[in-house]
């Protein structure tokens, strides 16, 4: 099968880093955003910016297919 | 008039509601097993969309991430992570696996692997392992349910009757519906868990602290290393985390019935689109987050950290809207419930017990089987679930650890040339040795990782290793191959298969 761009991993690799490898640096309580704990807001925010950079991929990947 | 007699109505009838919408959507077509199973592959992105929500978002995610953040407070924040990260995972390579599976009509991962190996013994392999993982699964669901059913009659129907009770229950939805009918439930039921847990998510906050912001700064003075890693465990810090993240994220659709609805969607371009939107759907679990929180302090020393959700709900709220919650959580229940004893029960005598041991059995016969399966999958399941009963989340783990051994033989066989049957099956079979090691010897974590991720790290070590050292030959061709050459053998299709047989009952055709 034709893998995906290279280019596109990257993108995907960003809310993996934020969200999954970088975790000793944001867990923790404080400070408190918007009345959230800073590692559920950290989350959260993550959570919805995750779709733009999937959907940079996706514009990408469609341009290199023409 | 008592509180339970207010509440339980509510829930059978919202159940009912439920299984009656899957009876007239079912009915309305004629099934053949692909009609059944994949929808004939004609779903447009809305709906593809429902339905993969519906299926993702079960019993754990409604009682189970609640439970987890009541007792065990931080590491619980794993789930947030692996569900935007499961999508993001899925993006690179489940629109090619859309494509191979509509070339090729596979209807799950067990057809992958006799298809792209070229070997039914492994997909046997895989369909035996499926069915064993997907048990942790379905009883999770059935303790989901007997939960819901013991809280709403305040404790009047006791754990074992309400275990049995929510068993019938979806043994009785199992044969009344196919894919195409559980897709319209899911729309009830999508709907309902949404709206219940943004009520009771800001509500049960609101009514005991005046807020969620005053929440949380109760609970970051009462106790806050419950809110961070590794909160009230000893073993889950970071290490687990990371871990656990990487094994669920990889893992999410490596359960047999999720690439089912995969395969259902239109096109490899719709797969790639709900990729990049699904994650967005996952915001609404902050909300079960909350609650999950405020029950520490609202309603502390609970036995069973399963009830947790319930029970606060049950002392915020009239007891019509516990009937509504409970009628909302019952379905979550039920749908995946079906789901999986189906997949489970046809895997287990399509692609096991046929190509292993009675290759000539006629689809008659294989249809019979299944429906036998049904039972016993179901007891089995019941049995467990009235007998032990860890934390929701703690079921869906084991089940993870289990299934996420599928996924270097489906990345590298979709990818890489080289891989070959040989290093497949043992990378395969190391991986669910370790699981099955680590979790029945109370190794999980190891030295606080994962022990999950610590068998898949193995799985692809020994996959790799051996695909060296006995290469493949020629296995890869069917990734460029015309249509015609490798279909799966031999897929069920007559109208005499496996639905009919379910549907005639119903007396409708």
């Amino acid at each position: 099968m034709k893998p995906p761009p290279l280019i596109t991993l990257l993108f995907g690799l960003i809310p993996f880093t934020a969200m999954c490898f970088s975790v000793s640096l944001w867990d923790r309580v404080h400070p408190i955003v918007l009345g959230l704990p800073f590692n559920l807001f950290w989350l959260i925010l993550w959570t919805a910016l995750t779709p733009l950079f999937m959907w940079c991929a996706l514009r990408i990947e469609r341009r290199s297919r023409g | 008039m008592s509180a339970s007699a207010i509440a339980l109505p509510i829930i059978f009838g919202l159940i009912a509601a439920g299984s009656a919408i899957g009876f007239f959507a079912g009915a309305r077509y004629k099934m053949d097993l692909e009609q059944w199973t994949v929808a004939a592959r004609g779903f447009g992105v809305v709906f593809v969309w429902l339905l993969m929500a519906g299926e993702v978002y079960t019993t754990f995610s409604f009682l189970g991430a609640s439970g987890w953040a009541y007792s065990k407070g931080g590491p619980t924040l794993y789930i947030l992570a692996y569900l935007a990260l499961g999508y993001v995972v899925s993006y690179y390579y489940l629109p090619q696996m859309w494509e191979i599976g509509k070339r090729h009509g596979l209807q799950t991962t067990s057809d992958f692997f006799t298809l792209r190996y070229r070997s039914r013994h492994l997909g046997a392999f895989v369909a035996l392992v499926s069915v064993v993982f997907m048990i942790p699964y379905l009883q999770l669901q059935l303790t989901g349910l007997g939960i819901i059913v013991e809280v709403a009659s305040f404790e009047g129907i006791g754990r074992t009757t309400a275990m049995l009770i929510s068993g019938a229950l979806i043994a009785v939805f199992v044969f009344m519906s196919g894919m195409r009918a559980v897709a319209w439930v899911s729309v009830l039921k999508d709907f309902l868990l949404l709206g219940s847990a943004i009520a009771i998510g800001i509500g049960v906050p609101t009514v005991w602290f005046g807020g969620i912001g005053p929440m949380f700064a109760a609970l970051a003075r009462a106790h806050p290393a419950h809110l961070v890693m590794p909160g009230s465990t000893q073993t889950m810090g970071h290490a687990w985390f990371i871990s656990t993240v990487l094994l669920t994220s990889v893992g999410f659709y490596m359960w047999p019935h999720t690439l089912a609805a995969v395969f259902s969607a239109k096109s490899g371009e719709t797969v790639r689109r709900n990729a990049v939107a699904m994650p967005l759907y996952s915001l609404s679990l902050a909300f079960v987050f909350f609650v999950g929180f405020a029950a520490v302090i609202a309603v502390p020393h609970l036995a069973d950290s399963n009830l947790a959700l319930l029970t606060v709900v049950r002392k915020t709220f009239p007891p019509w809207f516990l009937g509504i919650i409970g009628g909302a959580g019952a379905l979550t229940a039920m749908v995946p419930g079906a789901i999986i004893i189906l997949t489970a029960s046809t895997l287990f005598a399509k692609n096991f017990y046929r190509p292993l041991f009675a290759p000539a059995m006629s689809d008659d016969q294989v249809a019979r089987l299944a429906r036998i399966l049904v039972v016993i999958v179901t007891a089995i399941a019941l049995y467990l679930s009235i007998h032990n009963s860890p934390t929701l989340v703690a079921l869906l783990l084991i089940g993870y650890a289990g299934v996420t051994q599928f996924f270097p033989g489906i990345i590298l066989g979709l990818y890489s040339r080289r891989v070959s049957r040989a290093g497949v099956f043992s990378g395969m079979a190391v991986g669910v040795a370790a699981v099955a090691f680590l979790m029945l010897t109370k190794r999980d974590p190891f030295l606080g990782v994962n022990a999950g991720f610590v068998a898949l790290c193995l799985n692809f070590v020994v996959t790799v290793v051996i695909s060296g050292l006995i290469p493949a030959s020629g296995e890869a061709e069917v990734l460029e191959a015309p249509l015609a050459d490798f279909r799966v053998p031999p897929p069920l299709r007559s109208r005499s298969d496996i639905v009919d047989l379910l549907l005639e009952e119903r007396g409708d055709r």
